[in-house]
């Protein structure tokens, strides 16, 4: 909880970092990180489709032995051991060892991707972690000092100078290059393997970019991000991207507008609140996209989806409704009122829940296939075709399934019950000829 | 036809003798095996696809029919013998040979419209790093419109039938204009109607002087859709014209007797450390 004294100056800070009038240096991680984002989308939008995103995860965790190898490496020739490329050079090898570790191990054991995953990521990690205590010790380093080394694991923009933010943007820019250059040939490597090869494309080629894609996003983002963290700059913004579109174009858009949002948004919270580490910001606000693109995107979401099954309940219970009626009106010889007790022993029978029966009476209304009457409601005459259509496709089902399925008699209502809802004109037609034929199909 | 080995690197003159293995025939294969894992599965196939002529692949379940075109086109490893199309390697007339792989073999919620898909088989024509043009969109559309899909064409590819879904591969397969179609059980599990637009496609193909070799499983339409067969359990029962090859004595030793034998030294081998290849 911040003092009511300072919270004026934080907000005026934060509207500063969002406008861009915070500094150059501020500027810079911000555009930097904006600019991950996006390339961490795009790119995982790769790794998605060819379900790269867990060895994502495995080349994140292997970087951090890298990066302290790139340091003692440095130390050793002389130097301070705080150059940036230095640093990451020996991050994207050692992620690269990663990926080969994990291929060999599916290649000459049995086990499986995800153990294999398992087993590269904690060995290397252990590794990291160890190397990483191992220079705190000035006498192991020759005196220079390995601060900021730690930063890599959770990520820090505050600390980030603007030749760093720039050299991120800069790996971000070539990744985001190679994707919208060889998008066409990646994506249908990771459709369809073996037909790409047929066409003469080396898969294993295509994978290795793939891979190596991921590999550049992940270095890049180590000093904004953190090795933990980074895959799901990599996940997160595809999956999403997914809940809104099934366009392959849209998706890759999508995907990269939702990591630059997330990576500027983050990266502007860390340099406010310099304890906040941007990775776990980042993160967060993925997440919560995430969460509500799962709740409110059309079609995949959850409420279209919830929305789609109450409006299929309603249309099969008005259905039942009206060839119902429709039979009830039959057996009465035409006698087109139906009483509400009558409506009341149809609730039961069907067991509709009390909120169903207005909605489902009040739709048939609406679609003028039923009216209310003083004693209760009668049916229209479009509403007396409707249940006799119904009626009649039930009849042929069951005619069908007794005929054709050898099932017994007993046992076809539930199957006859469901499939009447969805026969299409053409599927009436069909089960029409098949039954008109007297039995050919059989023979 | 006979099952014999014909090794490629034998004298001229005894493979004059041989008259299946003519230099125009669409693909040859010579003394092919095939393992899986160190366990064969094909063992010396040596086959000849006649040029113009439609051929059906059969054989029971675990007989190594995908295996046979997947080894042919280079997907999956021989270990030993020598593949030609039209007398030359794969790779010399890759442009020529058009594949439909099983339909279960691909994701189909991958966001793509069937149209997208119909595209990959322009792709070499495309080249690398560019967009898929205009003409080749055109194109695509219209090898949509001979599989009766037009009206699907921005549709993604999880809407679509499990039929509709195996007449976009089929479309794909025109759009790359080959002169082989090498088909791996397109009538696996699909409708009336699109069991009849693919043998109207055969037939056209036909027509047009392509050959198709396709993997099948429903043994009472063979002698109806196609004019060749090959009978295939773990080596080439019989090959040749329907009539002759399409025998109740052929289907008998295809799918009725056990092959104790070759599965046995197959597991035998599995087992050792044999290097198969």
């Amino acid at each position: 909880m911040s003092t009511t004294g300072s919270q004026p100056g934080l907000v005026r800070e934060a509207v500063e970092v969002l406008t861009f009038q915070a500094g150059y240096n501020t500027n810079a991680v911000l555009a930097g990180s904006a600019m991950l984002g996006l390339a961490a989308g795009v790119v995982g939008v790769l790794a998605l489709l060819r379900r790269r995103s867990l060895v994502a995860d495995a080349i994140g965790h292997a970087t951090l032995p890298g990066v302290v190898a790139a340091f003692l490496v440095a130390v050793a020739l002389g130097g301070t051991g705080r150059s940036l490329p230095v640093l990451l050079l020996g991050a994207a090898i050692n992620g690269m060892a990663a990926v080969g570790c994990i291929f060999a191990i599916l290649r000459y054991t049995r086990l499986r991707e995800d153990a294999a995953i398992g087993i590269v990521l904690g060995v290397f990690f252990g590794v990291g972690v160890v190397m990483l205590s191992y220079v705190q010790d000035p006498a192991n380093t020759g005196g220079a000092s390995p601060a900021g080394l730690h930063h890599f694991i959770y990520g820090q923009t505050a600390a980030m100078r603007a030749g760093d933010a720039m050299f991120m943007a800069v790996l971000a820019v070539v990744a985001v290059a190679v994707v919208l250059t060889l998008f066409k040939e990646l994506a249908l490597g990771a459709f369809n393997a073996d037909f790409a090869r047929v066409l003469g494309y080396h898969v294993g080629v295509l994978d290795a970019i793939v891979l190596g894609l991921i590999v550049l996003v992940t270095v890049a983002g180590l000093q904004a991000v953190g090795l933990i963290l980074v895959v799901a700059l990599l996940v997160i913004p595809p999956v999403t991207a997914r809940l809104w579109t099934d366009r392959l174009v849209p998706l890759v858009f999508i995907a990269g507008v939702v990591g630059l949002c997330t990576g500027f948004v983050g990266a502007a919270v860390s340099a406010v609140l310099p304890r906040t580490p941007a990775g776990s910001v980042i993160v967060l606000c993925g997440g919560a996209v995430f969460v509500l693109s799962l709740l409110v995107a059309p079609r995949h979401g959850a409420i279209a989806t919830a929305g789609r099954r109450i409006a299929q309940r309603l249309r099969i219970a008005g259905d039942h409704f009206l060839e119902a009626a429709y039979e009830h009106r039959v057996s009465r010889r035409g006698e087109t009122a139906i009483p509400q007790r009558t409506v009341d022993a149809m609730q039961r029978l069907w067991g509709w829940p009390v909120w169903m029966r207005p909605l489902v009476l009040g739709g048939l209304q609406r679609r003028g296939l039923m009216r209310r009457t003083e004693a209760g409601f009668e049916l229209t005459e479009p509403g007396i075709a409707s249940g006799a259509r119904i009626a009649r496709n039930h009849r042929l089902w069951e005619q069908y399934l007794l005929r054709y399925a050898d099932i017994a008699p007993g046992h076809v209502d539930w199957s006859t019950d469901m499939v009447e809802h969805v026969l299409s004109p053409e599927l009436v037609a069909e089960l029409e000829a098949a039954l008109a034929d007297g039995g050919s199909e059989n023979t | 036809m006979t099952t014999g080995v014909v090794h490629p690197g034998h004298l001229p003159e005894s493979l004059a003798g041989l008259p299946e293995h003519s230099p125009d025939s669409p693909l040859s294969i010579h003394a092919m095996t095939v393992a899986y894992q160190r366990k064969p599965v094909l063992w010396d196939v040596d086959y000849d696809a006649p040029a113009r002529s439609l051929v059906a692949i059969v054989g029971p379940n675990g007989a190594g029919k995908s295996t046979l075109i997947k080894a042919a086109l280079g997907l999956v490893p021989r270990a030993t013998g020598l593949v030609e199309f039209w007398g030359e390697p794969f790779k010399r007339v890759r442009d020529r040979v058009a594949y439909v792989p099983q339909r279960e073999s691909v994701d189909w919620t991958f966001p793509v419209s069937a149209l997208d898909v119909v595209c990959m088989g322009r792709y070499r024509r495309v080249g690398w790093c560019r967009p898929v043009g205009r003409a080749h969109r055109d194109a695509a559309m219209a090898c949509l419109e001979r599989v009766g899909l037009v009206d699907l064409a921005r549709r993604q590819i999880s809407q679509l039938s499990g039929g509709q879904q195996q007449r976009v591969f089929l479309a794909r397969a025109l759009a790359q204009e080959a002169d082989l179609y090498i088909m791996d059980e397109p009538f696996a599990g699909v409708d009336a109607a699109t069991e009849r637009a693919i043998v109207e496609l055969l037939a056209e193909l036909r027509d047009a002087g392509k050959t198709a070799l396709v993997v099948h499983h429903d043994l009472q339409t063979v002698p109806q859709y196609f004019d060749q067969a090959l009978l295939l359990n773990m080596r080439v029962v019989a090959a040749g014209a329907i009539d002759e090859v399409f025998t109740q004595h052929n289907l008998q030793k295809t799918y009725g007797g056990k092959l104790t034998l070759l599965s046995e030294a197959a597991e035998a081998i599995a087992r050792s450390d044999l290097r198969v290849r």
